[in-house]
């Protein structure tokens, strides 16, 4: 299975960034494999509008079924859900730290959206 | 003739010099509020609301029982207002322009346009002028379609003036697009000359003969001018820093009623317009 992480960075040792949808970038770990990738999400950190369903559409093409991540908006949950991904609010400081939480089943999933739009 | 406001920077006194002008024309006109998130020029000239119209927008609703979640229609749609991927198509209603394209685009034929309200138009009577405000619900994003709608209810046999938005974006483009002439306000300070140039590149990219009106001049420098006189752009009109002028504004008078010594101002500058408008000068 495959779980998406906010980041800022490009491995595991970066900050785990709080905002989706203009999340800088894209951790996806295969926990099967213990294989990453980074996407990078340049192009909604400055979309005027539609950030958060752009990136939820950007995890559900990567197939990762889990996202872990500071904060989602509405309309992004809206989608994730509609994708069947899972997600995960943590305020963990890094990706490792998120991931060892997650490994460890310490995060519950989110029911919703835990932000308004736009926050 | 159809003379639109507009300036780059806000709060420069377009309705000042909307509703103003309008009364010094001194012959019938309509005078449309197209900065439809703000409409304020009902505030200066009163009368009854005659009509109010419901505008809407046709916005996507999707058949679930016939989408194959192919994903066409979250391909076509540039504002991400239709997502499909795997699953049923998600429709985002308040980011939808209403182009339509989703339905066109889709296979399946499932997806049909519901018109949704994003505001309405108001029409009123306030001695010679016609007032049409366009008024945008609280909370709807789309201006541009409720500004296409108050144009819409514009009577061309007679003239009229546009008050536009701020700014040089999509809801000004939309506003000033097929007027005659171009009045852009603005006001003798840096930011005022920083937005007056970027709406005059606009009206040069589309090609509307313009001129400028410098308000509270006075409380600035000459930064505007001498821009003006450097681009051969016409300042037709200068109003004077005078406090007067804010005091009448803020009880919702006419300057050219509550200070007569600025009739002439406003009746020179109608003057001008109609010498503009009927030679194509600018």
């Amino acid at each position: 299975m495959k779980v998406a992480f906010t980041t800022s960075g490009s491995d595991f040792s970066a900050p785990l960034e709080s905002r989706f949808g203009r999340a800088p970038k894209f951790l996806i770990y295969d926990l099967d494999g213990e294989s990453f990738e980074v996407i990078d999400n340049q192009q909604n950190l400055n979309a005027a509008q539609g950030a958060g369903i752009q990136s939820a559409e950007t995890i559900a093409r990567s197939g990762a079924k889990a996202l872990v991540s500071g904060h989602c908006g509405p309309n992004a949950f809206r989608v994730l859900a509609a994708a069947g991904i899972k997600v995960y609010n943590t305020n963990a400081p890094t990706v490792a730290e998120a991931l060892e939480k997650f490994k460890a089943g310490k995060l519950e999933e989110t029911a919703a959206a835990d932000v308004e739009g736009h926050w | 003739m159809i003379l639109a406001i507009a300036s780059g920077k806000g709060g420069t006194g377009k309705t000042t010099l909307a509703v103003n002008l309008a009364h010094a024309f001194g012959r019938p006109l309509q005078l449309l509020d197209c900065d439809v998130e703000e409409p304020n020029g009902q505030l200066f000239l009163p009368g009854d609301a005659l009509v109010e119209e419901i505008v809407t927008i046709p916005v996507p609703q999707v058949d679930e029982s016939l989408c194959d979640s192919c994903g066409e229609c979250g391909r076509f749609c540039a504002y991400h207002a239709i997502v499909s991927f795997g699953a049923k198509a998600l429709v985002f209603a308040e980011m939808c322009h209403g182009c339509g394209g989703c339905a066109k685009v889709c296979p399946q034929k499932a997806i049909r346009e519901i018109p949704k309200r994003i505001g309405v138009v108001e029409k009123r009577k306030s001695g010679d002028i016609v007032l049409l405000t366009g008024r945008l619900d609280v909370g709807q994003a789309m201006a541009p379609p409720l500004i296409r709608a108050v144009k819409e209810c514009l009577n061309q046999n007679m003239p009229a003036i546009l008050d536009a938005p701020p700014g040089t974006s999509c809801p000004v483009i939309v506003t000033i697009r097929g007027a005659d002439f171009v009045l852009l306000v603005t006001e003798p300070t840096p930011f005022g000359l920083h937005d007056l140039k970027l709406a005059v590149d606009m009206v040069r990219e589309l090609r509307i003969p313009f001129g400028v009106v410098v308000n509270r001049v006075g409380s600035g420098d000459d930064r505007v001018h001498v821009y003006c006189r450097r681009e051969n752009v016409p300042i037709l009109a200068e109003i004077p820093d005078d406090r007067r002028i804010a005091e009448a504004y803020s009880r919702g008078n006419l300057i050219v009623e509550a200070l007569p010594e600025y009739r002439d101002l406003f009746a020179d500058l109608a003057k001008k317009l109609l010498k503009a408008g009927n030679g194509g000068g600018g």
